[in-house]
């Protein structure tokens, strides 16, 4: 049962808009690029740094979301739902910087499959990662983050849960053991 | 609700209405995926799926080969005519000399009812039945939901048209099935030779006459004569079947409403429906055709899920 906080609802928000000021610092205006993200938890993300970047640049960047259930490698691995979510690039990625966005950065496997389901809308002048928390330490493959929401050294036993004011109720993340059952 | 309900699709009759959502929403990812730069997805490198046609097919063993491809899967085709059925090879001995050879999945088309519900029975690979003589085609009724579901928004509450040889159409039964199963009216419509005895019994309305049927549906899914399949003659002349069941255009018209009319393919031009109607506004024959690849690629896809390694 034992809960640790990571971040709660007032880091939550400054670690956002540092987020925002980092990407600005990158991509100034956004005109040359997008921001995809990661289905399921990663669109929440965008949908937050969309918002804020409307606020201090007054123009929202373009936003896709892009699932990756066909391209993962534990297909018949696993034993949870296998029904995939929506993907929605309603753009062209071709030439354009793209900055795939996930909520936690754990084995690198999901950014492993969400690379090759990217590279079949297109060809991307760059690809860049931001995630909002990454678990260093527990990498499989050799994948690391452009811009960190925070950094949180973790056991592979450990689980990270995000949660959102829409949907869950509040912003916080929090650090507790997979088998304590909430 | 993780997979579907049954291990092998041998028919309509044997899936849950969760099962046809589930397949419905798969194959909405994959008109997705198909309709990309890059139609393919890598999710099935390590499956092996073999196409046993022992009767003619264009449309159907297209479709899945290329569901297939698109999954990355490796397929292998084989057609009876030029096979060693011709040369007295029983069905299991066949499909078991495939299946030596590392084959995960089997497609079937038979002329035999019962043909892939026997597979299942007797080989240790998934089983998909892409027609099985008079008895289903089940991928068939699936495409030709999704195709309603995409056009009209919705199967529940609609009123469907079965109209022509339902005698000899696999395509007919397992449409039934799967409309009903949906939450849609259906009627079948033909001349009386053409129609089962008892097909009431399905809970289906019956109907002679093609105009009432038109007045009545909100779609029209025209079926082929199936000449290859009568052993005697069901009605005069096949002049005489275009006066009476044949769709044209002038009689589309008349309604005073739109139709979505449908062809499971192939299409006798001039016989059940008239080359003005098959090409027009109101036929979604074509989207069919692209449906039943994504379709065809949501079955393989979740059967595929349950193969352990």
């Amino acid at each position: 049962m034992d809960k640790q906080v990571i971040l709660d609802a007032q880091q939550f928000d400054l670690t956002l808009t540092r987020l925002c000021h980092e990407l600005i610092e990158q991509h100034s205006d956004f005109s040359n690029t997008v921001l995809i993200g990661l289905q399921p938890r990663g669109i929440h993300v965008v949908k937050r740094l969309r918002d804020k970047l409307n606020e201090i640049l007054s123009a929202a960047p373009v936003c896709g979301s892009l699932d990756i259930t066909f391209y993962r490698d534990d297909f018949r691995r696993r034993e949870k739902p296998i029904i995939p979510s929506v993907t929605n690039i309603d753009f062209s990625i071709e030439n354009k910087q793209v900055i795939l966005v996930d909520d936690v950065l754990f084995t690198g496997r999901t950014i492993r499959s969400g690379l090759d389901a990217l590279l079949t809308f297109g060809r991307p002048t760059k690809v860049q990662l931001l995630v909002l928390i990454d678990r260093r330490f527990n990498r499989d493959l050799p994948i690391q983050a452009d811009y960190i929401g925070k950094s949180v050294d973790t056991l592979f036993h450990e689980k990270v849960k995000v949660s959102w004011l829409e949907g869950d109720g509040e912003d916080k993340v929090e650090l507790y053991m997979k088998d304590s059952n909430e | 609700m993780n997979n579907l309900s049954v291990s092998h699709l041998t028919g309509i009759r044997d899936l849950t209405t969760e099962d046809i959502e589930m397949i419905f929403k798969t194959a909405d990812s994959f008109k997705d995926v198909i309709n990309r730069p890059i139609k393919k997805v890598p999710s099935l490198r390590d499956i092996t799926i073999a196409n046993l046609f022992f009767e003619n097919s264009t449309r159907t063993r297209l479709s899945f080969e290329l569901a297939a491809k698109r999954l990355s899967a490796d397929v292998v085709n084989f057609t009876a005519a030029n096979s060693s059925v011709k040369k007295g090879e029983t069905l299991i001995d066949t499909v078991n000399n495939i299946l030596s050879m590392k084959v995960d999945m089997v497609v079937i088309r038979h002329a035999s009812p019962g043909a892939a519900g026997f597979l299942t029975k007797h080989i240790p690979a998934k089983v998909i039945n892409a027609g099985d003589g008079t008895h289903e085609h089940p991928t068939q009724a699936l495409l030709d939901a999704y195709s309603i579901r995409e056009k009209l928004g919705t199967v529940k509450g609609k009123k469907v048209a079965i109209i022509g040889d339902i005698l000899h159409s696999r395509v007919a039964l397992s449409n039934i099935y799967c409309l009903q199963k949906l939450g849609a009216e259906v009627m079948v419509c033909g001349p009386s030779t053409l129609i089962p005895k008892y097909i009431e019994s399905l809970g289906v309305k019956v109907s002679h006459n093609l105009h009432e049927a038109l007045m009545w549906c909100d779609v029209a899914n025209m079926l082929r004569i199936q000449l290859e399949r009568q052993d005697i003659q069901y009605f005069p002349s096949l002049r005489d079947y275009a006066l009476q069941f044949g769709l044209n255009q002038e009689l589309l018209d008349s309604l005073g409403k739109d139709i979505v009319v449908m062809h499971p393919g192939p299409i006798n031009r001039g016989v059940e429906i008239t080359s003005d109607v098959a090409d027009g506004d109101q036929s979604i024959i074509l989207n069919q055709v692209e449906n039943g690849v994504a379709i065809r690629m949501a079955v393989i896809y979740l059967l595929a899920s349950q193969i352990e390694r």
